[in-house]
Parts: C-alpha cells; sequence; structure tokens
C-alpha cells in the first residue's frame, strides 16, 4: 500500500501502427511504426499539434482501441484489453455527478470488485495531498474545474498504477489553476516515481514536466523528436522558466513546429 | 445485486444533498408560496363568483360544495378509486415491464431500432383512445380493457425516453470505466443506467399521467366500477357535484402517483444541478 514501495512499469512499443477506416473507404492513417521504449518511473511528455494521432497512442496505451500492427506491451504484458497497472486521465475530469467524491475515487475499487472500505484511507489520504482534505462527501458539481481534475487524478491514482496516461490533463483549465496542476503533478510524482505518459499541446508544460519529450508529427504519427530534458529536479515555477537550458529546450521544439509549418513564424 | 450498488450506495449522500439545496433555494416569502396564494385565489374567485352570476349549484357547485360532497362520499369514492388505481398500476406496470426491455434492445441493437422504430412511431399516431370500443370487444367489460389501455398509453413515453436517456450519454465515459476494466456488464450498472434514470423517470411521470387518462377513457366506454364508471353514474342522475367530486379524485389519483415516482426519483437519482 505504501507509496514508496511503488516502482513504474516499463512501456515497450513496437511496430505500432493504428488505421482508421472510415465511411469513405479511405483509411486514415493515425499512427505510423512507432517504436517506443519508456523507462519504469520516466516522465513522459507528448507534444504535437491536433490530430497527429496522440490521442490514439494514449487509446492504444490504455487498451481501449486495439493496434492495427505492432505490439505493446506493459511490464511485459501484452496490451490488448486495459491493463490493471494502468490509470488514465481524460482530457475533462469525467467524474460522476451522481457520486460523491470519495465514491468516485473509488470507482476503479468497486470496477474490480475489491475492498472498497479498505481503500476509503487511501482515498482520503491522496485527496489531502491535493488539498483537497474534508471534500471526499461534496458532490462534483460542488467543485470547481480545478478542483474537479484533481479529483480526477486521485481517481487514477487510487490505484497505485504503474503507468499513468495523461490526455491532455489541465486543457480545460484556467492558467492560474493550470500553473498549480503543474506544480502539484510535479510533486506528486516525485513522490509516486510511477512511469507517466502526459499527452499535451504545450510545449512549456512538457519541456517543464517531463524527463522526455516526444515531438509527434501530423498525420500519420510519427516521433520526429525524443529529447531528453536534463533540469534538476524539483524544478521550481520562476526559476525553471528563466533557466537558458529550459529556453533552449523549448525553442528546440518550437523550431520543429516551425520547420513543418505547424507554427508559422511572423 | 448490480442495481443496489448503483442506487443504494449513493441514496444516504444524495438525500444530503437535496436537503442542503432545499436550505439553499429559500426565497422571499411571496416566492416560496406563490403557487398556493394563486391556486386561493382562484378557488376563493370562483366560490364567490357562483352565487353572484346567478348559477345553481346544480348546473356549477362551488368549491366548498365540491369539497364537502368528497368528504361525506368518502367510502363511495374510495371504493372506486381503488378500481382505477389498480387498473392504473397495473397498465403502468406493463408498460415499465414491456418498455424498458424494448428500449434496452433498441439501444444495444442498431438492426432492432431499425425494424422496430418505423412500427413504434405507427403506432404512435393510433389515437390509443380509439381503440377503447375493439378493446372493450375482444377483452370484455372487467379490468383487462382498462388496463391495456393504460398500457398502451404509457408505454411510448418509457420506450422513447429510456432509449434517448441511454443514447445521450457521454462516450467518453464509457471510455473511463473501460479503462479502469468494466466489461459491458459493469459499464451499464455504474454509468450507463445512473445517467439515464433522470430521462427515464421523467418518462414514468409523464406515462404515470396518461395511464391515468387511459384507465378512466376505458372505464367511459364500459365499466361497472370505477372512478369512469362512477362519473357517468353521476351525469345520467344529473348530479353535477358528484361529477366534479370524480373530477377531482381522478386528477387526485394522478398528482399521488406522480409524486410518488418523484419520490421514488430523488432517492435513486442526484440531480446535476442540486448544489447550484
Amino acid at each position: 500500500m505504501s507509496a514508496t514501495t511503488q516502482t513504474g512499469a516499463a512501456v515497450d512499443i513496437s511496430r505500432l501502427s493504428k488505421i482508421y477506416k472510415t465511411r469513405e473507404d479511405d483509411d486514415v492513417l493515425a499512427l505510423d511504426k512507432i517504436d517506443l521504449k519508456i523507462e519504469p518511473g520516466s516522465f513522459v511528455a507528448v507534444v504535437g499539434p491536433s490530430g497527429c494521432g496522440k490521442s490514439t497512442l494514449l487509446s492504444l496505451l490504455a487498451g481501449l482501441t486495439g493496434a492495427s500492427t505492432g505490439t505493446i506491451s506493459i511490464d511485459g504484458d501484452g496490451v490488448s484489453k486495459p491493463h490493471p497497472k494502468t490509470g488514465v486521465v481524460f482530457q475533462s475530469d469525467l467524474l460522476l455527478y451522481w457520486r460523491t467524491v470519495l465514491d468516485n475515487i473509488l470507482l476503479p475499487i468497486e470496477i474490480k470488485k475489491q475492498d472498497v472500505a479498505k481503500f476509503r484511507p487511501r482515498a482520503e489520504e491522496l485527496l489531502a495531498q491535493v488539498g483537497l482534505a474534508g471534500f471526499g462527501n461534496k458532490y462534483p458539481s460542488e467543485l470547481s474545474g480545478g478542483m474537479r481534475q484533481r479529483v480526477a487524478i486521485c481517481r487514477a491514482l487510487i490505484q497505485e498504477p504503474g503507468l499513468l496516461l495523461m490526455d491532455e490533463p489541465f486543457g480545460a483549465l484556467d492558467a492560474l489553476t493550470r500553473e498549480q496542476m503543474i506544480m502539484d503533478l510535479q510533486a506528486m510524482w516525485l513522490r509516486l516515481r510511477n512511469t507517466v505518459l502526459f499527452i499535451t499541446h504545450g510545449i512549456d508544460e512538457a519541456v517543464f514536466l517531463a524527463d522526455r519529450v516526444l515531438v509527434m508529427s501530423p498525420r500519420p504519427g510519427r516521433v520526429d523528436l525524443d529529447l531528453r530534458i536534463d533540469l534538476p529536479r524539483p524544478r521550481q515555477w520562476s526559476k525553471t522558466h528563466e533557466d537558458k537550458e529550459y529556453h533552449a529546450y523549448v525553442r528546440q521544439i518550437r523550431a520543429i513546429f516551425e520547420a513543418k509549418g505547424i507554427l508559422v513564424a511572423h | 445485486m448490480a442495481s443496489t450498488d448503483v442506487i443504494g450506495a449513493d441514496r444516504a449522500q444524495a438525500r444530503q444533498g437535496k436537503k442542503m439545496s432545499r436550505k439553499k433555494s429559500r426565497g422571499p416569502w411571496l416566492e416560496r408560496y406563490s403557487a398556493l396564494i394563486l391556486a386561493t385565489v382562484l378557488l376563493g374567485a370562483w366560490q364567490a363568483l357562483v352565487p353572484l352570476s346567478g348559477l345553481s349549484e346544480f348546473v356549477l357547485p362551488t368549491p366548498l360544495a365540491i369539497a364537502k360532497r368528497i368528504v361525506n362520499e368518502l367510502p363511495l369514492l374510495a371504493t372506486h378509486a381503488y378500481v382505477t388505481l389498480f387498473e392504473v398500476v397495473a397498465g403502468f406496470a406493463m408498460g415499465v415491464l414491456i418498455g424498458i426491455p424494448l428500449a434496452l434492445s433498441i439501444f444495444y441493437s442498431r438492426a432492432f431500432e431499425r425494424a422496430i422504430y418505423p412500427i413504434l412511431v405507427a403506432l404512435q399516431t393510433v389515437p390509443k383512445v380509439a381503440l377503447a370500443p375493439l378493446l372493450v370487444l375482444y377483452l370484455g367489460y372487467g379490468w383487462a380493457p382498462k388496463i391495456t389501455l393504460a398500457f398502451l398509453i404509457s408505454f411510448f413515453p418509457i420506450v422513447i425516453s429510456t432509449v434517448v436517456g441511454l443514447q445521450s450519454l457521454d462516450k467518453n465515459l464509457v471510455n473511463l470505466v473501460r479503462s479502469m476494466g468494466a466489461g459491458e456488464w459493469q459499464t451499464f450498472f455504474k454509468v450507463r443506467l445512473p445517467a439515464a434514470l433522470p430521462n427515464i423517470f421523467g418518462g414514468f411521470k409523464v406515462a404515470v399521467s396518461l395511464a391515468v387518462i387511459g384507465a378512466v377513457i376505458g372505464e367511459y366506454v364500459a365499466a361497472e366500477r370505477g372512478l369512469g364508471y362512477l362519473q357517468l353514474q353521476a351525469n345520467s342522475l344529473f348530479d353535477t357535484t358528484l361529477n366534479f367530486a370524480t373530477v377531482v379524485t381522478i386528477s387526485g389519483l394522478g398528482v399521488v402517483l406522480y409524486f410518488i415516482i418523484d419520490t421514488i426519483e430523488s432517492r435513486v437519482t442526484y440531480k446535476r444541478d442540486a448544489a447550484k
């Protein structure tokens, strides 16, 4: 149960492709032969323009869709259906409005038919860690957007997932809340040291958070750049954002987007 | 077990939430009692205008006369109300027992949806009331034709509201529970059903009001008991007051059934905007 004994899961993706069949017979190649190894306990961010297949990648890792070709394995198990070691945080919080905060967090336990009562203290502990102590009996409609997304993160963490998949989790939040969430996510991850795959539009937050940033190209999705981020942790908001190296990383990624015409310089 | 899971676990908190929302929505005095005040004014006007207009009680009885009559005829009204109540509840229950599985089949099978929808809509365009004489012809004078009519008239809104409720679910919620390892069975009970409940109950409320109409109309056509029958008796005796007393009882029946469903709903579901 203790967070310190937890280790991140290893992810191994090889020759992974995904083709979506459309009604008009022209199939869309969303991902094109991706090869990717993620070390246990590392924080990997994936950036790319809309439609580059990064959400498809997440959906495949979550076992929600099947690969067209290639394989994914998590800690050596081939993924064809949702893997018990994965937790997912989606773009919107997807809290069930008819359940209390606590019952929302315990939903994965219920679905896995484990002893809900046993996990209740853990759920409360998680809530306290994201600054929501005492909010367990509230309903999602009584919470702000940022609070709701925190609850969604607690829900993904209740099972202590070796692999946490995050699909633009802060995309719907305002700038201030987002900044706080980025800091909180780092603090949480430094405690848990699980493997995180963080999908985002934001170059800044990708570089700030990750050990490694994968830059994806527009459709068909490929990894254009695999960038290791060597910035000391814990990273502090102002300090890191003033860091020369930080800016060099950001520029390097922007340069790719500019070269591809995703970002146009004026 | 699974269904009590959905409903039972959240019940206590739902009640708690409700209480809170009531406290918050407490507005000014006039706002709170506006409905009661308006009703009193309207009934008072009726009470005052009948003698002033020179109409005899025989043509238009006053509200007080009707109320007095209801009290005096309580045993008679109750006897007939039981019959109608039974028909309504039986017809509505049939509507639920047949409507819900039909809605589930429509939801889960595209082919079935395509096959059954045109038939359902065609059936719905038939005025059910027009079937009443035929139903009496086939099913006799007893309960059967009234229950059938109540069923026919109430089942359509149950089917439609259930299908719409199930279809309007955010697809991402399905992905969410599937990512936790839920199969379709758990997806249904943890997400699909609770999310559809407000719609389903909306359908129930419409249906139960319609079921009352169905049963009473069935009694108009041919019956030996029931509030519809009692009303026809009062009519033929030119007993306008009893006639009105019966009308009030019929609508009272509808109101009570509506609120029973409303109460069940508030215990079983949590309204999305209750806290706002």
